[in-house]
């Protein structure tokens, strides 16, 4: 069908949204609520429209094309309704951005520099709560949050633990877990998904170390914890790796678990084991991978001659790849010569 | 089980009875047009949706059926195609009483046209609006021509499921409503096999928690679900994906008092009544500063004057008429030169207001409009849900400019802010409660700008009612009793005996103490 979005024309799919549509043509319509993976919420309204012939402004996140559709991305009337909305949330927001973490990487910051707010002209009561830091690994600052919903329904809808939701009405709303008993104590199970997705710092990593965004560059890996092979980009700043964000164009979707989120420490922990060691005179010492490989070999073939290919046994690792797994079973069935082999996920 | 025709000779029975029950306690008009309320609060009234109320007895559905309850059903069941049902209803011209006005033909179409294994038919009775009770009555008066409703609701879009959602805050509706279910699958009337058809329709009750914003249809379909009530996103209709993702329709309990009767005396006899684009009657509830208060059901189009003096007496105690304030806590104030409008959707939305569910709050001289706009305005931000931006946090800024202005603080420049943030406000706001918050701001900087400017400029409250604008002044009449001092709670009175008292205008709280006790009547208050 064909659609005309800021007096220009487009042949469009049907059944998209004008922001699904805007996206693709790379018109630029703000979101704080929204999410691709998700039923949209339309609770922000900063991605409203014009659409001619509408009564009120539309959110071109839940609004369907229609073939013919005149659409207004930012004339005055939408320009003058985004930056009330965000004037509305500025006013209710500290202004620390100074020592926020997420200075940097904040979308509300980035659309109050976009549409010129320096601070919220409203000057009144202000959303009160405590800062839960009952989780080892994140903290949440009501006052921070902007109530996008975007943590409840990463919760809910992708990792289903269900372990947030929306308390109290109106002003008074505040993301919360049941009976406000602390996350430490709610269905949480830490994947910290709600904090790979909050635009603001309202859900942030509890971190040891100091650093602004702007100073750190990202590194795409694989995550090595598992076999599902999840793509994270490493936050690192001076080879120290500080956090961990999910990649939205690998197998896992913008997700992480626990580990991937947040168990990243190790690779710069002095205890950390860079090369085999190797005990002698009872003690380990370290050796390099040449060495070590000729030891396994050479005691491998000692065991196999005097006890036979049965008094061996391989167990293998989740962590491990298919194709890893494959290789350590050859290994022992077509080398070692044992069926003696298995895998810790029978566990 | 009831069959076909034992409800002729229940109908027969029961209205002999309740002919000479009524006659016996007397107040009715028994003719051959029925059975009326006599009395002069009525003479003007025509009763559709109330038509059965303070009338039958509703915990008995033989005397609903004596009112020619379930003849509708019965008809339709025998009679007619789904299509034709809803054929009726589009021409009927029927529009939603739960205050959008949506016509209900086009709703149930549409409901129709989705195939679907299960369809719902959902009753609004939710009413939360302050001061409205006509949903109220209703239920607790005439239970089954709700029921009755319904059934023919689901009959003509397929469904087999209804849902009425009431508030829990209406314990006696509840329990005539679960009376009324049981007694109308004892006789056949709900639940299998209806009239000995094939048609099948089952209704459940599920209570609100008192959320005002759960009246609105897609809040009350999440909490049907079991699901916070905060209002959808309206990607799909609710006609067309609603409770549990399936076709659904809700209606308003007022709109579905008025189906039985549509089928009954048909569309030529329904669009008689009131205008063209908007048949048949409106119920409201006629409150506030009026001489006779109540439920009253009038034709559409009648005009707001008519309503208020020949039907509502006017305004009580020599007090003169300001405004009238219609649509519940999102609608207008409607000022005394604009009383000729006719009451219907159409011309209640051109002057700044609404019908919405049908409250009408009359307010005298002595009513502050500024301070009615807050009232309100303090309604809706208890009662918005939070969801959004704009209702959420804009709603709450508008109060605390008006808490500023009725508290002497005001500047210009707040009723400019204001205007824009209504603009915001009911433009950007997801649902209709956000969408109609800031009306009673709107219209009363509309109808009544000099009241806000004598706020903000002179720091005058003309109306007298704004506590911290009045100030209390001692008089030459005084005569040193000191009584007034002695009583005021934060001694801001001087004044030695026999002389002339002042007050301090500093440390007076306004608390009117000191007038109530003076025994000459010598302080005033300005
Ligand atoms: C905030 C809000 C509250 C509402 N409350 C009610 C209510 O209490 N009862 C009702 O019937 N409709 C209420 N409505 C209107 C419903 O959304 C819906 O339009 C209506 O129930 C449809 O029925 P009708 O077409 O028969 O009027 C409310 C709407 C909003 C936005
Ligand atoms: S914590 Fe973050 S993601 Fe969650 S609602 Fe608040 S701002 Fe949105
Ligand atoms: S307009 Fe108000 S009540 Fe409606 S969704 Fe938004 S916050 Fe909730």
């Amino acid at each position: 069908m064909k659609i005309n979005i800021d007096n220009k024309s487009y042949e469009v799919a049907n059944d998209s949204t004008i922001l699904e549509v805007c996206k693709l043509l790379n018109i630029d319509i703000p979101t704080l609520c929204y999410d691709e993976r998700l039923t949209p919420h339309s609770a922000c309204r900063m991605c409203l429209v014009e659409v001619e012939g509408a009564k009120n402004l539309v959110t071109s996140c839940s609004t369907r094309v229609r073939d013919g559709m005149r659409v207004f991305t930012n004339n005055e009337k939408v320009r003058s309704a985004r930056r009330e909305v965000l004037d509305l949330l500025l006013s209710n927001h500290p202004m620390e951005c100074l020592n926020c973490e997420k200075s940097g990487r904040c979308k509300l910051q980035n659309y109050a520099y976009e549409y010129d707010l320096v601070d919220g002209t409203f000057k009144g009561e202000t959303r009160k709560g405590e800062i839960d830091s009952s989780n080892p690994f994140y903290i949440y600052d009501p006052e921070k949050c902007i109530l996008c919903g975007l943590c409840v329904r990463v919760c809910d809808e992708l990792q289903c633990s269900h372990a947030i939701g929306f308390e109290d009405r109106g002003f008074d709303t505040i993301v919360a877990t049941p009976f406000r008993e602390g996350l430490i104590n709610s269905e949480c199970v830490s994947c910290g998904n709600c904090v790979s997705v909050c635009p603001v710092g309202a859900l942030v990593p509890k971190s040891l170390e100091k650093f602004r965004h702007w100073e750190t560059k990202e590194v795409r890996t694989t995550c090595s914890y598992c076999g599902v092979g999840c793509q994270i980009d490493l936050k690192v700043k001076d080879d120290k790796v500080l956090g961990a964000q999910p990649a939205f164009d690998g197998v896992n979707q913008g997700l992480l678990c626990v580990k991937g989120k947040f168990a990243y420490k190790f690779i710069s922990h002095p205890d950390r084991l860079k090369t085999p060691l190797i005990k002698k005179n009872g003690e380990f010492v370290e050796a390099s991978w040449e060495e070590a490989y000729r030891l396994i070999r050479q005691k491998a073939t000692n065991i196999k001659e005097e006890s036979g290919a049965d008094s061996f046994a391989g167990l293998t690792s989740a962590r491990c790849t298919n194709e890893d797994n494959y290789l350590f079973q050859k290994l022992f069935r077509a080398v070692i010569g044992t069926n003696n082999v298995d895998h810790c996920a029978r566990l | 089980m009831l069959v076909m025709d034992m409800l002729d000779e229940i109908k027969d029975k029961n209205r002999k009875q309740l002919e000479e029950r009524l006659t016996q306690k007397g107040g009715y008009i028994i003719d051959e047009d029925g059975i009326k309320l006599d009395g002069d609060y009525f003479k003007k009234q025509v009763r559709i949706a109330l038509k059965n109320c303070d009338i039958i007895d509703p915990t008995n559905i033989e005397e609903y059926i004596a009112m020619d309850g379930y003849f509708s059903l019965k008809n339709i069941l025998n009679n007619m195609s789904q299509q034709e049902v809803i054929d009726i209803m589009k021409q009927s011209g029927l529009r939603g009483r739960g205050g959008a006005g949506f016509p209900t033909g086009r709703k149930w179409e549409t409901a129709l046209q989705y195939s679907s294994d299960k369809k719902y038919v959902i009753c609004n009775a939710d009413e939360g609006d302050p001061g409205a009770f006509m949903d109220r009555s209703i239920l607790e008066k005439d239970p089954h021509s709700v029921l009755e409703a319904m059934a023919i609701a689901g009959f003509a879009i397929g469904s087999d499921q209804g849902f009425i959602y009431v508030r829990a805050e209406y314990p006696v509706a509840v329990k005539r409503l679960k009376a009324a279910i049981a007694q109308a699958k004892e006789y056949g009337v709900l639940g299998e096999n209806i009239f000995g058809t094939n048609f099948n329709f089952d209704i459940e009750l599920r209570l609100g928690a008192g959320a005002f914003v759960c009246g609105e249809g897609t809040a009350l379909i999440e909490s049907i679900e079991g699901k916070r009530g905060m209002p959808r996103t309206k990607i799909y209709r609710t006609a067309h994906r609603g409770l549990w993702q399936k076709p659904t329709i809700i209606n308003n309990v007022e709109t579905l008092a008025n189906i039985p009767v549509i089928f009954q005396k048909g569309v030529d006899w329904f669009t008689k009544i009131g205008t063209e684009k908007s048949p048949g009657t409106k119920v409201f509830a006629l409150v506030g500063k009026i001489e006779t208060a109540g439920l009253v059901e009038v034709p559409m189009g009648m005009p707001l004057h008519e309503i208020i003096y020949d039907i509502g007496g006017g305004v009580p105690d020599g007090k003169s008429f300001k405004a009238v304030q219609t649509g519940g806590p999102s609608g207008g104030c409607i000022p005394e030169n604009l009383l000729d409008t006719p009451v219907d959707f159409e011309s209640l939305a051109k002057i700044g207001s609404i019908m919405g569910s049908g409250g009408m709050v009359v307010m005298d001289n002595t009513d502050c409009m500024v301070d009615i706009a807050k009232f309100f305005l303090d309604f809706t931000v208890d009662e918005s849900c939070g969801k959004c931006v704009p209702c959420r946090e804009g709603t709450k800024r508008m109060l605390e400019l008006l808490e500023k202005i009725t508290s002497g603080n005001g500047k210009k420049e707040d009723i400019d802010t204001m205007e824009r943030l209504a603009v915001t406000i009911s433009s950007a706001s997801l649902c209709g409660l956000g969408q109609t918050a800031a009306n009673p701001v709107v219209s009363t900087l509309r109808y009544f700008r000099d009241e806000y400017e004598a706020h903000v400029m002179d720091k005058k409250c003309p109306a007298g009612s704004c506590q911290s604008l009045l100030q209390y002044f001692i008089t030459d009449k005084c005569i040193g009793c000191t009584k007034c001092a002695k009583v005021c709670p934060v001694h801001c009175i001087s004044g030695k005996v026999k002389q002339l008292h002042v007050i301090d205008q500093d440390i007076c709280i306004k608390c009117g103490a000191c007038q109530e006790t003076c025994p000459v009547n010598a302080i005033t208050r300005s």
